[in-house]
């Protein structure tokens, strides 16, 4: 059987020391197949942000094994884990995070330019992610010209062009109304059923999870739910 | 790879213009500082070689006392016995010897109708202009008859003659030097500036007799140049020469001279050396303010790392690497203090030519000073770029993305 794309065995990450120790993790186990549309939710100081990051490869657990692709990733240096997210690994963000004073076609591209490739290999690449998000036409524009959802749209965008293998998306609406957050969950939805794309999203509105195929809560550290469910579709649908 | 980082260094900084500017201007002003220095000191230098060269490298000049260039060994000094113009004579018919002129130097104002300036008066003979190889712009050298009688007639240098006398020609004109009135018989070449910058032009020539009688009222010698023939060495000169003071002026085998004899060579070295210690001196002054410059780069790429965390947790979320990141804040601090170099040395440059044409010496720019400081403005960017790129590169990507 092939590996699961994720794979938590018993990952624990502690912060601090003694007295202070703070267990955001504690001993969660968990597999995430490909193909997959998770939502983690759980609320603040659940240790779903710290999940995430340590899914993202920008955190290491503490205790315990993270297998992403069969692959042990606690054991990797800052260098390896670095490669691991420019080639398989797409963020999304809350607040976009996108490059000021470069353009949306500059910032799709910019995963790109660490791939290594030139600049006639980048543009096809990062005009066709743009376009897949509806943003055709407007890879000139700087993010300020750009309304909140399009700036979700140029990240998730971003996060396409390199190709990944799972999309980590952190509160993706968090910072939209409920239009274009709507309008958000049904482009992801999409990428994840029309294209197989992995998608790890955490959320703290039920709402917005429900998009989602499956649904994790974690509470103090722990796993403390994981059921899969069948996916809203559409506005007004939950 | 690294044309995306080079282009990328230069979007930040064209980003920042007016800051840039003022973090690379302790680079340019210290780079700007070095290479006038240096383009200068180097003017000068060959302005030293080439009035050496104009003097003919085959010229002595003679001297009482023990005079050497560098530090005073003792003997002889300045009570050592003056020359006489029978010296100067004797001189001249040395087999090695062309010209020999007799010297004496007092410094004077020369004064016609209501112009006067301050000058000096060389008493010599006709051979003087011979040895100095110096052409005679109006009138005529002194004649023989003049030079033996101490006649009261004079050549001007063109300084002289212009502060005198202006527009008009001087020859025939009457100039009074002191109680003594003289008449002017020519106006020498222009000749420009000396090794030291100094006016050559400023000088009035007259027979050395007439100066001895009513200028100096003694009849000492203070130097005598001479002038060898093509066909002798210097060393030969110099041999001749000193064998021939030693028995004028009877000195016993074993006792020092008392008296010196330099070539050009030597006194060029000697005002070479010093020219290229002061270039050295100023140059490493200047340098300072490069460090300081370097400093302010650093300065700005810290406050720089830290106005662009978020960008770097961005970067670092992307895939790029430590070492990528490390990379792209250590091309900025190099490209902004290349740039700091680059118009350093135009500035530099700049200043030299300007400076060559006041104080008429040779523009000399050196290539190898200009590659120097374009290197060494490199340097300065690795150097104080490095500290703040590595701190760049350290972020930990979580708390750079949540940085704001």
């Amino acid at each position: 059987m092939e590996a699961p794309l994720i794979q938590f065995n018993a990952v624990a990450r502690v912060y601090g020391q003694g007295e202070a120790e703070v267990r955001a993790l504690d001993g969660v186990s968990l597999t995430i197949a490909a193909g997959e549309f998770v939502a983690i939710m759980g609320p603040s100081g659940s240790g779903k942000s710290t999940a995430m990051n340590i899914i993202g490869c920008l955190d290491r657990p503490t205790s315990g094994e993270y297998l992403f692709q069969g692959v042990p990733v606690q054991g990797l240096t800052a260098d390896q884990r670095a490669l691991l997210r420019r080639h398989a690994l797409g963020f999304v963000f809350q607040g976009f995070n996108l490059l000021a004073r470069s353009t949306a076609l500059e910032n799709v591209e910019l995963p790109l330019i660490y791939k290594g490739m030139s600049r006639a290999q980048r543009g096809p690449i990062a005009m066709a992610a743009l376009a897949k998000v509806g943003l055709g036409g407007r890879e000139h524009h700087d993010p300020s010209q750009l309304s909140g959802g399009q700036q979700q749209r140029v990240a998730i965008a971003r996060a396409l062009a390199g190709s990944p293998q799972l999309i980590l998306a952190d509160e993706p609406t968090g910072n939209l109304d409920s239009q274009r957050s709507h309008e958000i969950m049904l482009l992801l939805q999409g990428l994840n059923r029309n294209e197989g794309m992995t998608i790890v999203m955490v959320t703290h509105e039920e709402d917005i999870a429900a998009y989602a195929g499956r649904k994790m809560v974690f509470t103090d550290g722990h796993l403390s739910e994981d059921k899969r469910q069948v996916a809203r579709s559409s506005e007004g649908a939950a | 790879m690294i044309w995306e980082t080079i282009t990328l260094a230069f979007v930040a900084i064209i980003r920042n213009k007016l800051r840039s500017f003022l973090t690379v201007l302790g680079v340019v002003i210290g780079v700007a500082a070095v290479i006038a220095m240096v383009t200068i000191g180097q003017g000068s230098s060959a302005q030293v070689s080439a009035s050496v060269e104009s003097l003919g490298t085959n010229v002595l000049s003679v001297r009482p006392g023990r005079f050497r260039m560098g530090p005073p060994t003792g003997g002889g000094g300045a009570q050592a016995a003056r020359f006489a113009i029978k010296d100067a004579e004797a001189i001249a018919l040395l087999p090695a010897v062309a010209f020999a002129a007799p010297i004496v130097t007092t410094s004077q104002t020369v004064v016609a109708g209501n112009a006067n300036s301050a000058t000096t008066v060389y008493g010599t003979t006709a051979a003087y202009l011979q040895v100095q190889n110096w052409p005679i712009a109006l009138g005529r050298n002194f004649s023989d008859g003049e030079i033996a009688g101490g006649a009261a007639s004079c050549l001007l240098g063109q300084t002289v003659a212009e502060e005198v006398f202006g527009g008009s020609d001087p020859v025939g004109a009457a100039v009074r030097i002191k109680t003594l009135s003289c008449q002017v018989i020519g106006v020498l070449a222009d000749r420009g500036a000396g090794s030291f910058g100094q006016d050559q032009d400023d000088l009035i020539l007259m027979p050395i007799k007439t100066v001895q009688r009513r200028l100096a009222g003694n009849t000492d010698v203070d130097s005598i140049s001479i002038a060898l023939r093509k066909s002798a060495s210097s060393a030969d000169g110099i041999d001749q020469v000193s064998a021939l003071l030693r028995e004028r002026r009877r000195i016993a085998i074993g006792e020092e001279d008392n008296f010196s004899v330099t070539d050009m060579a030597e006194i060029s070295s000697v005002l070479t050396g010093i020219n290229s210690v002061l270039t050295g001196l100023l140059s490493s002054v200047a340098a300072v303010s490069l460090l300081v410059g370097g400093i302010g780069i650093m300065n700005i790429m810290l406050v720089s790392v830290t106005e662009r965390t978020r960008e770097i947790g961005i970067r670092l979320a992307v895939g790029a690497s430590a070492g990528q990141v490390l990379m792209q804040f250590l091309v900025e601090a190099v490209v902004l203090s290349l740039l700091g170099g680059v118009l350093g040395i135009a500035v530099g440059l700049g200043l030299a030519f300007v400076g060559s044409i006041f104080m008429s010496i040779p523009f000399a720019p050196s290539p190898a000073i200009v590659a120097l400081a374009f290197c060494f403005s490199a340097l300065v960017g690795v150097v104080f770029g490095y500290f703040p790129a590595r701190r760049a590169a350290l972020l930990d990507p979580i708390e750079a993305l949540r940085y704001q």
